[in-house]
Order: C-alpha cells, then structure tokens, then sequence
C-alpha cells in the first residue's frame, strides 16, 4: 500500500482544500486532495461558459423535470439550467430536515468556489470579540491583530478588488483596484453620507473578480457570467488560482471520486494516521495514510466524517469529546430589503456587466447604537437601469411596447440584508442512521433555526433599508422579507468550533482537534461566530496560517 | 410575492453564490403542481401563436417575435416549466382567443387584418389588467399575460430580440459606470 502514502492528505476541493493543498504542497509535503465527485478541469470542463441567453433551450430557467429532480435545490435561485451539472443531486445525496434547512452543494473538484458570490471581506474585532462581550457561546482564541497578516496574504494571492475605505468595522486589505459605481450608486453614497453623518457608509464591493491580471489569470471581462466557470480565470476558483499553484510544485495528486467515510485514528500515539474512502464510481475502498489531514468537505460534511470516525473511542466521533461537535451551527439570515426608484439619470447609463454590487456595512449595536437585539447586519445592493424585464404596464402592446422595452428604463436601487446568527448550542447536525445515501451512507439530520434575536433584527434590516432608500430620494420605495430559512445563506459555519479550552471546542487556535492535533479543521467548521461578513476570505487566512503551523509543527515532530 | 418583486430580490442576493436574473413568468414556481411535459401543440396552434406573438412584438426595423421563432418557444416553455393548471388555462386560452376574435372581428384571428388583431389584442391586454389587479394569490392566472410574458421574454432572450432590438456584447472587457445616455439609444440586453 505504499503508493497510498502521503505527508499530508486534503479532504475536499473547495475555497478551503484548495488553499490547504496549494500551501502544503508549496512547502514541500506530498499531498492528495480527495475530492467526493467528478473532475472539473479548467476552462475545459467550463461548458456552458460561451453560451448566450438563447443557446438554452429553456433561456436558463428551470423545467418542471429539473423541479422534480432537485426537491432542495429548486427552493432557491440555484436551480437553474446554465449551471445545473455544479450542483449536488439532492436525490444521490439525501438529508433529513427535523427542522427546514436549504443546503445547496457542489460535489466537484472546487467545490463551491466555482459559483460562489465572491464578496470578499474582512472580519474585524468587532467579530472577533462579539462573544466575550455580549457572552454568548465561548470566545474566539484569536483576534484580528493575528489574523490580519494572514488577510494580507491570502488577499495578495486570490487577487480581490476594493477601495481602500478607512472603516474599523470593515479592515481595508490588499486590494486591486475597485470596481466602478454606478452614477446612481455614486450619489446614494454621498447621500447617505450627508443624511446619516458618515455613520452609514456605501462603498463599492470588495470582490474576488482580479481588475489586474495575475500569472495564468486575465482580469475580469465583465461578462457577469462567472458561475458558469470563467474561461479568463478571472475570479478566484480552486481551478482558477489555488490548484494551478499547486500543481506547479509537483507535489499535488488529485483524486476525483473519493468519499472519505472516516479518519482512521491511532488511539494509543493520539493521531490520526490516514483516511478511508468509498470510490463514488466503483463503490470499492480504499485507505490513504499521512502524517498530517487538512478536513476541508464543507461545515456539515466536515462534521459527518468527524461523526462517523474513531467511534470506538468516542461513540459521537472524532472530536466529539467536548460535546460541542455537530452543534453551533450558523449560517447568514437573508431575503429582507428594500427597492426603488432612482428618478432623474435618465442620460446616464453604464458600460459592461459588473460582477460586482454596492456594500454597506453594519452600523447597528456599534459605536453606541443600542438595538432590542444583539449583533448587526450588513446589506449587499446595486443600482442600475431596468431593462425589458419591466412590463411597461402602462403600454397594451405592439411597436409601442416594442420601442418602449427597447430602451433602458428607470434607475433602481435594491439593498439586501446579510444579518448575523447567534450560535446555539441546540442548532444541530447528527446522523440519521435510518437513511441511507446513494452509497449506503448514513445521512445528516438538520436540526436548525433562528430565534428570536435573529427575528427582531429581521425587523430592522427591512426598515433600515427602507429608511435609507427613502432618506436617499428613491420614490416607490418598497421593503420585501422573504423566510429566510437558513442554509440559503449558502455560509454554513460552526459545526467544530475553535476555542481556547477543549471541553468547550472542537479545535485549537490553530484549527487542530485537540483530540488529534494532526488533524486540521479550515473551512467554515471553525467558526465561534457568524458575523454578518462574507465568510469565505476569513476560511482562506485561516486556512494558509493553518498550513503554516502544522508544517512548523511537523518540523519540530510535534505532531 | 410577485414576479417582480421575486426578480428584484433574486437580483440582490450578490453575496449568497451568485447574481442572476431569475425566471421571468409566474410558472416553474409550485413544487406540487408538476406539469405533464409532451403536450400537443400542432403546426397551426405554432403558427397561431407565432402571429399572436407577431401582434405583441411586431417587425420594425429589427425583427418581430414571429422571425424569432415566438411560438415554439412558448411550445417549449408551456410544456417543460410551466405546472399543470397553467398548462390547461394556457391552452383553453388559444380557444378563448380564438372566440374573442370572432366576436370581435367576426373572423378567426389568422384571417384577420394586422390591424384588427393590434385591437383585439389591446382589448385582452386591458382585460388581463384588470383581471390581474384584483387577483388573489391562488386564483389562476390569466392566458393572455402568459402569452405576453412569453412573448417578451422570449424574444428579448432570442439572438435577433437580444442583438438587434437590444444591444449586447459577449465580452464587454470593461465597465464603465457612469456614461452619458441619449434618448433613443438601446438598452443592454442584460
């Protein structure tokens, strides 16, 4: 079985994996990344990435077939005929939902990282230090001081556009040059900042779309296409940046079709000594061994390899001894907002698709705003002209309607709430043992919820929003809450929190399971908190200081 | 919820994975009411609403719905996305039409002047109005919106709707966020 053995083994292919994979093999350790599905290769594989709007049978919308095939996906706008073969079938890969929880995956090399949002941002002390203030769940074993190195260099390596914008609550970074406004979005900016003394500011999104070229990657083209796969590699994908580094060392094997069903732990030297996987293809096993696994399958799988793992010593699994595995789980509540309309402009218009929107950042419960609610919230949005999809309603039909659709409409502004979630002890994964996947794997209970904190925020977002678009000048402004059923997100977090004690968490600062320190746990497992932030650049830092650690640490044979 | 309100806030989930317009027409929603696809729509049923859709988006200067092939699409769309009890009123719908075109006209809407079917069609578009106004949530939907909605979505998504009647260039390779407009230049086609 010598050819099964590596230094270091990645499970998972995502923003996490990719980055463990590039910086292990970068220092030198042979390293396999086991990836659960198929191979997606570079531009190649990006099939629908040249198509247009009527090369689609369907013009990209979803089909009664496609609704009956994916029961979970087609909650949301994921469902979709231009990217349908990136996400999981929810039919292969069942869970059971004790309480509702929309979980949208993608079992492919990269992962995640090919349709994710982008947004890309920094957590500030005002994150890092939200539990020991207001005593919920435990503290972060870190603050930003020791993180913010790590920003600097994994925003240096995935490229992320932004303006440097001088905000404490939203650290300035590394940044490529920002993306433009729009005049519409230019003057709810000044706007705000006159009505709201400059407590609300409205800054251009920091995205993970290069506005300068890289080494192998073309900066954006503003296509605005790029969950289809970027054929300029233009934002940062595991295929597009992580992978390509990785590959270059010589020391990166990828192995596509690997469902790793367990660690294999050695309960007498307190390590993990390698992996059992089922080929998702040819249903057989294999083991692969290391000295060091970085666990990056995504919070909840993550959690279930942890749970079905040394459960000989532990029956709850690998992790599970501090009783907070499978717990703590927390996503971003969304779907609350507001619109309207940006009157005047009307000979103002913009050029190309920007891949990119507006961002305000939170400004409730800091700075000395005191809510009936804790944590805050933060809003994405954009301002732009309206296209045909308007209905002209006051034109019947015919050359009116005609030349009426065919020109640019109204200016509108929509802003859309990302709140953070308090971690609950009680919000849960566990296994269901009585349902099984396509392989024969037990499945995931979802047992997941917001409360009432989460629920009187809810209020504000919506009436913030419409508030400040009322305050800005819009006219017909309108607030819309949808359920915002958690998952939909898509910024699942928490399920092995860090900490500084291992009767309460699952790991150690460094991301290490303290019952098996060679045993890494970076993607967005670690959480204490959610944030109301995009969490993805947070899981790249963390991810790369990880790494760096665990060789250091394999040097000084410490692990 | 409408469509429109559904739109805006699909269009501002910038953070979650993507950005993306979603659907354009009320079907394709209900998880429950799955459609029976293979409906029978014959060549005439295509060339019928090949010229209702005519009528909505006719030719100009740039091409009409008709040359964009209108009516397989609404074939299409009907039969794939659309549930079950808008398949049947998108169906009864033609006949209705069809019988509001004699009454109007006193012919069948083929063999009517372009003229008289513009007038008809405004009459059904004033109906769908005001039958859509003051609709509830789970009363059904009107024909003549769906023909509508598909007609415009349809052909502002068709190569001639998107590149002629609009403007649209694949690889922009730039954004610029503030420039002059001028009454009369066409809006991008996304």
């Amino acid at each position: 079985m010598a050819d099964n053995v590596y230094d270091a083994i990645v499970i998972g292919s995502g923003i996490s994996g990719g980055w463990a994979a590039k910086e292990l093999c970068e220092k030198g350790l042979k390293t396999i990344m086991l990836e659960r599905g198929r191979n997606i290769e570079h531009v190649k594989d990006y099939v629908n990435a040249n198509k247009e709007a009527w090369d689609y049978p369907h013009r990209g919308t979803r089909t009664q077939q496609m609704i009956k095939d994916y029961p979970v996906l087609k909650r949301d706008y994921p469902l979709n005929e231009t990217n349908l073969d990136y996400w999981c079938s929810d039919k292969d890969s069942p869970y059971t939902e004790i309480k509702r929880f929309d979980w949208f995956r993608g079992y492919h090399v990269g992962g995640r990282s090919l349709m994710w949002g982008r947004q890309s941002y920094r957590w500030s002390d005002h994150d890092y230090e939200a539990n020991a203030k207001d005593g919920h769940a435990i503290d972060w074993p870190v603050r930003y001081k020791e993180i913010a190195p790590w920003y600097d260099y994994a925003e240096r390596f995935a490229g992320i556009s932004g303006n440097r914008d001088g905000l404490e609550v939203l650290p300035d970074g590394q940044f490529m040059p920002p993306m433009e406004m729009t005049c519409v979005e230019k003057d709810f900016a000044s706007r705000m900042k006159d009505h709201f003394k400059g407590m609300r500011p409205v800054i251009i999104g920091r995205t993970a779309n290069i506005t300068e070229p890289l080494p192998g990657r073309t900066n954006c083209q503003y296509r605005n296409k790029c969950w289809l796969g970027c054929p300029f590699g233009a934002y940062f994908s595991t295929q597009s940046s992580t992978l390509p580094a990785a590959m270059k060392t010589g020391n990166l094997t990828v192995r596509p079709w690997a469902i790793v069903t367990k660690i294999l732990y050695d309960k007498d030297k307190k390590r993990a000594t390698g992996v059992e996987i089922l080929d998702g293809e040819t249903n057989k096993t294999y083991t692969y061994h290391a000295k060091i696994i970085f666990l990056n399958a995504s919070t909840l799988n993550s959690a279930w390899i942890l749970m079905n793992s040394a459960t000989d010593v532990w029956p709850d699994g690998l992790g599970s001894s501090s009783g907070e595995l499978g717990h703590n789980i927390m996503d971003h509540h969304l779907g609350v907002g507001a619109s309207g309309i940006m009157e005047g402009y009307d000979d103002k218009y913009y050029f190309g698709r920007r891949a990119n929107g507006i961002y305000i950042p939170r400004f409730r419960n800091i700075f000395g705003d005191k809510r009936d609610y804790l944590r805050g919230f933060g809003y994405q949005g954009r301002g732009s002209r309206e296209g045909y999809h308007r209905s002209a309603e006051e034109i019947a039909i015919g050359v009116d309607l005609k030349n009426a659709l065919t020109e640019p409409g109204p200016w509108t502004l929509g802003i859309g709430g990302f709140g953070e979630t308090l971690p609950y002890h009680e919000n849960k994964v566990t296994l269901d043992k009585t349902r099984k996947d396509k392989w024969g794997l037990n499945i995931l209970a979802m047992d997941i919820e917001y409360k009432d904190n989460e629920k009187r925020m809810r209020k504000d977002m919506k009436d913030d929003a419409v508030e400040m678009l009322t305050a800005a000048g819009c006219k017909n402004v309108r607030g819309h809450e949808g359920d915002g059923t958690l998952g939909r997100g898509i910024h699942e977090m928490g399920s092995a929190r860090m900490g500084k004690d291992s009767k309460t968490s699952v790991l150690n600062k460094y991301n290490q399971i303290w019952d098996a320190p060679n045993v890494f746990v970076t993607d967005g497992s670690f959480m204490v908190s959610s944030s109301c932030v995009n969490p993805s650049l947070s899981y790249m830092a963390f991810t790369a200081r990880a790494a760096d650690h665990a060789v250091s640490e394999l040097k000084k044979q410490n692990i | 919820m409408n469509r429109r309100e559904a739109l805006s806030s699909v269009a501002l989930l910038l953070g979650g994975t993507i950005i993306g317009a979603e659907m354009f027409l009320s079907g394709c929603t209900n998880p429950d009411k799955i459609g029976t696809a293979g409906l029978q729509f014959s060549p005439d049923d295509i060339s019928f609403l090949d010229e209702v859709g005519e009528t909505i988006i006719p030719a100009t200067s740039t091409p009409g719905a008709k040359e964009t092939k209108i009516g397989e699409f609404m074939k299409t769309i009907v039969n794939d996305c659309y549930e079950k009890e808008d398949q049947q009123i998108f169906l009864d719908g033609m006949k209705k039409l069809e019988t509001a075109s004699k009454t109007k006209n006193g012919k069948s809407f083929l063999e009517s002047t372009p003229e008289e079917r513009h007038n008809l069609l405004v009459d059904l578009d004033k109906e769908q109005k005001e039958y859509t106004a003051t609709k509830k949530e789970k009363d059904p939907n009107h024909y003549f919106r769906m023909m509508k909605e598909l007609t415009l979505w349809g052909y502002f998504t068709s190569k001639d709707g998107a590149t002629k009647a609009l403007r649209y260039i694949a690889v922009p390779g730039r954004f610029e966020g503030c420039i002059p407009y001028k009454k009369g230049d066409k809006a991008w086609a996304t």
